[in-house]
């Protein structure tokens, strides 16, 4: 089992012909992901390798039943590829884009909340099930397949880290899922907390937070009263100055809110098991799953 | 992308929210050639720097006569200013700010941003102007009006009725305050503002609405479409080294230890400034150089860091997975010899053929250091410094 995406999915991909599209569809045709049509407007009836490429998602949907979304789109275009695909009516977007201007992403949010799809990102490294599908642009052979742990992070390669110590640690994973470093996302922490929370294939979780905002500080709560599983937990940013963006446009201290000091003591406060020095994140989840 | 207060104000002019008369001077003639202008006393003279608190750190005074202009804009203008925003080391001032003085009847707080939590754009207003607001949210939190706008829908007459009545605004002043948050949102969604702040907002006896200061900041991920916006970035108030960085779309920030350090991706790199601080050094700074690492990247990277004194040691940690290490620890050699670096490198690189990686750094004839892994890393770099 696994969360949100599996070998089922069919996925199409929006920016298929610029050079990152290009590249991180044939890794994941390559980790066995089934890419069933790419988009970009003005190259509909071209061929990507043996994928047919379409002028406008609705009718990539419509003539390969794709039910997924990979964006590689360049910022300026994020908001409108992200509402394109909701509105042609695919299950899951995931958005890799990075530098969608805020303002935009708070009306594709307000505009999602009319439709069923759900968004992964943007600005994250999208999703992975370990040996199904691969729906981003993570090193797939790091990952383990077959479980036990979900892992869930707002970071991209410091995920690849997480992922790669659990796996040498011999912890594979059922699904890992970056949810994004923007300020505003779709998915967040506490719906990916739920989906392992109802996958009985998921032991334990591990749980990969940053400074900013206060999504950890809500996840933790929600973990105190809903999760049965154990939960790892990690924040990113202790030595960063308030005030200043740290790369990611959602990581930045505003005030006394965001610190990573008080994350951790939430996560502490509610039972989650957290480990303070990365280096040693792999052994702690081998000793707590 | 932080602004200057008198270029909030201009952007505020241009969307009629009301300010002071007022006019920016770089030197002691110029500022009281604009105090003849605004013809008449008190006049308020402010230092331009980016950061709040300047009223209590001596950069805001008023000035009575001509003669005072002159004598405060000397006082001001090449001061050191510090705040609890500056950090000990202050800001130079370049430039102030003088407008004309104000009867102020009552000061409130008002201001707009993004919620990330609803993703709403909220608006805040009090009554305790001229208070820090986080101070007030911290002790009196119902003494913040807090109104949520749905952005597709943009802002109502019964958002501005739930402040202004919240507010107790006298009759007199309902109309020009309900134009001027009118205005004020649509400066926001127009400029792509992550902040506006207006802190105090005044009323002044007379019953006029006045933004007395303003704060805006703009989202740098719109700066594509707001282009005219970019005149108003000053590298001044920014670090050049900082500078120098943005230049290659490097992510920099400096910092106070002694560990330079360059990472691939956001995450990773504050997780690896954590990292160096448990080993029981200090980073010299973040720099992340983007998930994808090259090595024109790394080479940038370590110049940029190199041109900081206080730099002993670096540590570079990049997790490629689908990067080269081979290719990559060629880059780094290549790179090391270029800026003909002094210091010692200790380099974690994790991805495809990270064993002949680790040779072509250890057969490079440099002081590069390979580590294992991240407690191998940490434990290296400690020593190094």
């Amino acid at each position: 089992m696994s969360i949100f995406v599996n070998k089922n999915t069919r996925l199409l991909v929006q920016g298929i012909t610029g050079r990152e599209g290009q590249f991180h569809a044939r890794q994941c045709v390559e980790y066995g992901t089934n890419i069933v049509a790419g988009v970009t407007p003005g190259k509909g009836g071209q061929k990507m390798d043996d994928i047919p490429v379409f002028n406008t998602v609705k009718s990539a949907v419509n003539s390969t039943k794709a039910n997924a979304s990979l964006i590689f789109v360049p910022p300026a275009f994020g908001a409108d590829a992200i509402m394109e695909a909701a509105d042609a009516g695919v299950d899951v977007i995931v958005a890799i884009t990075e530098g969608i201007p805020v303002l935009d992403m708070v009306k594709v949010k307000n505009f999602l909340a009319t439709k069923k799809c759900r968004l992964i990102g943007p600005n994250c490294p999208g999703i992975i099930t370990p040996g199904e599908c691969k729906i981003g642009i993570m090193p797939g052979k790091i990952h383990k397949a077959g479980g036990p742990v979900g892992v869930v992070s707002r970071s991209g390669t410091l995920t690849y880290e997480v992922v790669d110590q659990l796996t040498k640690q011999g912890l594979g994973q059922t699904t890992c899922i970056g949810i994004g470093g923007d300020p505003v996302n779709g998915t967040n922490f506490i719906d990916v907390l739920k989906a392992f929370q109802d996958d009985p294939e998921t032991k334990g979780i591990v749980m990969v937070g940053e400074i900013g905002g206060n999504a950890e500080e809500e996840a933790a709560e929600y973990i105190k009263k809903n999760l049965t599983k154990p939960v790892v937990g990690f924040i990113a940013g202790l030595t960063a100055p308030p005030g200043r963006r740290m790369g990611h446009a959602g990581a930045i201290i505003s005030g006394s809110s965001g610190t990573g000091q008080a994350k951790i003591e939430a996560m502490k406060k509610n039972g989650i098991h957290v480990c303070e020095n990365l280096g040693e994140i792999g052994e702690i989840a081998k000793k707590v799953f | 992308m932080k602004i200057h207060e008198y270029q909030a104000k201009e952007l505020f002019r241009k969307y009629d929210v009301p300010v002071p008369q007022g006019k920016v001077a770089f030197s002691k003639e110029e500022a009281q050639a604009v105090a003849d202008e605004l013809g008449g006393y008190p006049v308020v003279v402010k230092a331009q720097i980016h950061a709040g608190g300047r009223g209590k750190g001596g950069g805001v005074k008023l000035a009575s006569s001509r003669e005072d202009v002159g004598t405060l804009a000397n006082q001001i203008l090449g001061m050191t200013l510090v705040t609890h925003q500056t950090g000990p080391a202050g800001r130079e001032v370049k430039k102030i700010l003088v407008e004309a003085g104000q009867k102020i009847a009552k000061e409130l707080y008002l201001s707009m941003l993004v919620d990330r939590q609803s993703a709403k754009i909220v608006i805040m207003a009090s009554q305790e102007g001229g208070m820090d607001i986080e101070e007030v949210a911290a002790k009196t939190p119902e003494k913040i009006i807090k109104v949520y706008v749905d952005p597709l829908c943009g802002i109502q007459a019964y958002h501005i009725r739930d402040l202004a009545f919240g507010l107790d605004m006298p009759s007199d002043a309902m109309k020009p305050f309900s134009v001027m948050v009118k205005h004020l949102y649509t400066l926001f969604v127009a400029n792509d503002c992550s902040l506006v702040e207006i802190n105090p907002l005044i009323l002044t006896v007379d019953n006029q609405v006045l933004a007395l200061d303003a704060k805006v900041d703009i989202d740098s991920n719109s700066m594509f479409r707001h282009k005219d916006l970019l005149a108003y970035r000053d590298l001044d108030e920014e670090d050049p080294q900082e500078v120098e960085a943005s230049k290659y779309n490097l992510n920099y920030i400096n910092l106070d230890g002694n560990v330079g350090n360059i990472v691939n991706g956001a995450g990773l790199a504050m997780a690896t400034m954590d990292i160096i601080k448990n080993a029981g050094a200090k980073p010299a700074n973040f720099m992340d150089v983007g998930g994808g690492a090259t090595s024109e990247m790394v080479e940038n990277a370590l110049r940029i860091i190199l041109m900081d004194q206080k730099v002993k040691a670096i540590l570079i940690n990049i997790f490629g997975g689908i990067l080269r290490c081979d290719v990559f620890a060629e880059g780094v050699v290549q790179a090391a010899k270029k800026t003909g670096i002094n210091i010692p490198v200790v380099i974690r690189m994790e991805g495809t053929n990270v064993e002949n990686g680790r040779k072509i750094l250890a057969e490079s004839g440099l002081n590069l250091t390979s580590a294992f892994d991240l407690k191998d890393a940490a434990a290296k770099i400690a020593a190094a410094v």
